[in-house]
C-alpha cells in the first residue's frame, strides 16, 4: 500500500517535471508561431540569453527570482530588436523567416563561443531535496512545475483580460481589418515577438540552475519545444497546454519504465502519429470543429 | 473654413501590385453628407474604399480629410483620425465574441467613449442579446450590424461602408439605412457607401457618384436618384 503510494508519487513527480519542461520550452515558440505564423529557429538562443543573463545577475548578487525575470526581460528586448531588424521584413515569407532565424541562431551561438568561451560557471540548484519512500526529490523541480502552471495562468489572463490580448487576438484573426480599425498591427507583432522571446528567456532563467551553461544549451530545449508546438498546433491554450499534458504522460511513463532515451523516442513517435492524423495539431482540430 | 470638404479625393490611382484599377478618381464629400458610390461589379469600388482607408497604397493623386492630407499615412493612423471602415463581406473577428468585436472598434478613438456601448446596443439590440456569442456564428445580417456597430464604438466622424446590403434580408437593410440616416441627422456623421441595392441607395443617399472602369463618370443629385430607370442603367450591364 505504502509502496504503491510511493510509486504514484514518483510517477506524478516525473509527470510534473516533464510537463513543466514541455510547457516552459514551448510557450515562447507557440506564441510566436500561433500569433505570427513565424517558425523561430532562434528560439533556443533566446533561452540561452535568459540563462546567461540570469546567471550573471545571480553571480552579481541579484536575488534568484529577480535575476530570472531580468533574464526574461533581456531576451524579450533582444526579441523586439530582432523583430524590428529582420522578421518585420519577412512577413508573408515563412520559408525566409526559417532561414533567417536559423542564421541568427548560428551567429549567436558562435559569437557567444568567441566572446564568453565554451562554458560559464553556473549557480547550483537551490533548495536541496526531500525524501519520499526512500527516494529523494529536488525541491527546485517542484518550483519549476509551479512556475509552468503560473506562466500558463498569466498568459491566459494576458490574452483574455487585457487590451493587448484583445488587440492581438483581433490582429491574428483578420490583420487588415484590425489595422483599418486603428490597431497599430506592427506594434502588436513587435510586442508579440518580444513576448515569445521573453518566455524563452524565462525558460532559460528557470532551468539555468539545473544545467551546464554552454552557448549551444538552447538546442537541448528544441526537441521538446517543437514536438509540443507541432502536436498542439497554433493555439497556446487549446493546443500547447493539452499537448504538454499528453506528451508529459507519454514521456514520464516511458522514462520511468525504460529510461530517458525511451522517453525521448516516445515523444518523437507521438509527434509522427499526430502529424498523420491531426496535421494542424490538437487546436487546429478543435477550432475547425467549432467552425 | 466652412467650405473645406470632409473628404476630398483628387486624381487617385491605385490597384494591386502591378495591376492598376483606379485611373484618376475625383470626388468629394461635404460635412454631414451621405454620398453613394454606385457602379457595376469589378469597376473598382472596393479598391477605392481600401485605398481611401490605406489598406492599398495610392500610386498617384491625393486624399484629404478636412483639409489634412492623409494618403501618406498608414491605415491605422487614418482610422485614428476618425474614419470607420466597414469592409465588403463584413470581416468580423470570427473567433471573438460579439462584445469583444465591439471593443476592438474603440481603437478608432484610442479610448473608451462613455455611453457608446449603450448607444450601439440601442441601435442594434441583437448585439446586446448575443454579446457573448462568437461572431463567426452570427447570420450575415447580424454580422453586418456588428461590423457597423464596431466602427461606431470609436465615435468616427465619417464611415466608409462597402456594400452593406449584400446578402442581407430587406428588413435588416431598411433598419441599417434608418440608423445611418438618423445618426447623420443627429450627429452630422459623414457617410460614403458603395451600393448596388436601389432601395438602400434611395433610402440613404443625398448625392451619388457613378463609377466605371476605375473612374467617376457621373455625379447625381437627390432628384436624379428618383429616376429609377436611369439608376438601373448605371448598375446593369
Ligand atoms: N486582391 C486582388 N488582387 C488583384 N486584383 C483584384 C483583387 N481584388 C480585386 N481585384 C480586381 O480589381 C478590379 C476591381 O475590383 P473591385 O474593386 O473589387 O470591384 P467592385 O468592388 O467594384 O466590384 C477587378 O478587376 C478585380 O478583379
Ligand atoms: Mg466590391
Amino acid at each position: 500500500m505504502v509502496d504503491s503510494l510511493n510509486l504514484v508519487f514518483s510517477f506524478l513527480y516525473q509527470f510534473g517535471d516533464a510537463f513543466a519542461f514541455l510547457v516552459l520550452s514551448a510557450c515562447g515558440l507557440a506564441v510566436i508561431f500561433g500569433m505570427m505564423g513565424v517558425i523561430n529557429l532562434a528560439h533556443g538562443e533566446f533561452i540561452m540569453c535568459g540563462a546567461y543573463v540570469s546567471t550573471r545577475a545571480a553571480h552579481a548578487g541579484v536575488p534568484m527570482p529577480l535575476a530570472i525575470l531580468l533574464g526574461a526581460a533581456c531576451a524579450g528586448i533582444a526579441g523586439m530588436i530582432v523583430e524590428l531588424l529582420v522578421i518585420r521584413r519577412l512577413y508573408q515569407r515563412p520559408l525566409d523567416t526559417i532561414v533567417a532565424t536559423w542564421g541568427i541562431s548560428m551567429i549567436v551561438t558562435q559569437g557567444m563561443l568567441i566572446l564568453l568561451g565554451p562554458s560559464m560557471q553556473g549557480v547550483g540548484t537551490p533548495f536541496g531535496s526531500f525524501v519520499v519512500g526512500g527516494y529523494s526529490y529536488s525541491v527546485y523541480r517542484i518550483i519549476l512545475m509551479l512556475s509552468a502552471v503560473a506562466t500558463l495562468a498569466v498568459l491566459w489572463l494576458m490574452f483574455t483580460r487585457t487590451r493587448f490580448g484583445l488587440l492581438s487576438r483581433a490582429t491574428i484573426q483578420v490583420p487588415h481589418v484590425a489595422e483599418a480599425l486603428g490597431v497599430n498591427t506592427n506594434l502588436v507583432y513587435s510586442v508579440t515577438f518580444g513576448l515569445g522571446a521573453a518566455l524563452a528567456g524565462l525558460a532559460g532563467g528557470l532551468y539555468a540552475p539545473t544545467m551546464t551553461l554552454v552557448p549551444t544549451m538552447g538546442a537541448s530545449f528544441m526537441v521538446e519545444a517543437f514536438v509540443t508546438v507541432v502536436v498542439g498546433g497554433a493555439d497556446i491554450f487549446l493546443g500547447t497546454a493539452p499537448a504538454a499534458l499528453i506528451l508529459a504522460v507519454i514521456k514520464a511513463g516511458l522514462t520511468s519504465w525504460q529510461g530517458q532515451l525511451a522517453g525521448q523516442i516516445g515523444l518523437l513517435i507521438a509527434v509522427i502519429i499526430v502529424i498523420r492524423i491531426l496535421p494542424r495539431g490538437i487546436s487546429g482540430k478543435i477550432l475547425r470543429e467549432r467552425g | 473654413m466652412p467650405d473645406t470638404p470632409l473628404l476630398q479625393v483628387t486624381g487617385l490611382n491605385g490597384g494591386y501590385g502591378g495591376k492598376p484599377v483606379l485611373q484618376g478618381v475625383d470626388f468629394h464629400v461635404n460635412e454631414g453628407e451621405i454620398v453613394a458610390i454606385i457602379g457595376r461589379n469589378g469597376v473598382g469600388k472596393s479598391t477605392l474604399m481600401k485605398t481611401l482607408i490605406g489598406l492599398l497604397p495610392n500610386q498617384r493623386g491625393t486624399v484629404h480629410l478636412r483639409g489634412q492630407q492623409i494618403d501618406n499615412l498608414s491605415a491605422h493612423r487614418r482610422a485614428r483620425l476618425g474614419i470607420g471602415y466597414v469592409p465588403q463581406g463584413r470581416d468580423v473577428f470570427p473567433r471573438m465574441t460579439v462584445l469583444e468585436n465591439l471593443l476592438v472598434g474603440q481603437s478608432i478613438s484610442g479610448r473608451k467613449i462613455d455611453g457608446m456601448l449603450e448607444q450601439v446596443h440601442g441601435h442594434f439590440p441583437i448585439l446586446q442579446e448575443r454579446a457573448s456569442q462568437r461572431a463567426g456564428t452570427l447570420s450575415g445580417g447580424q454580422q453586418q450590424q456588428l461590423a457597423i456597430g464596431r466602427v461606431l464604438m470609436g465615435g468616427p466622424s465619417m464611415v466608409l461602408l462597402d456594400e452593406p446590403s449584400e446578402g442581407i434580408q430587406p428588413n435588416i437593410v431598411q433598419g441599417i439605412a434608418r440608423i445611418m440616416v438618423d445618426l447623420n441627422a443627429r450627429t452630422g456623421l459623414g457617410v460614403v457607401f458603395v451600393e448596388q441595392n436601389l432601395d438602400m441607395i434611395r433610402a440613404m443617399a443625398q448625392r451619388c457618384y457613378v463609377m466605371d472602369k476605375g473612374r467617376i463618370t457621373a455625379s447625381l443629385t437627390r432628384a436624379d436618384l428618383d429616376d429609377q430607370d436611369r439608376l438601373r442603367s448605371y448598375l446593369s450591364v
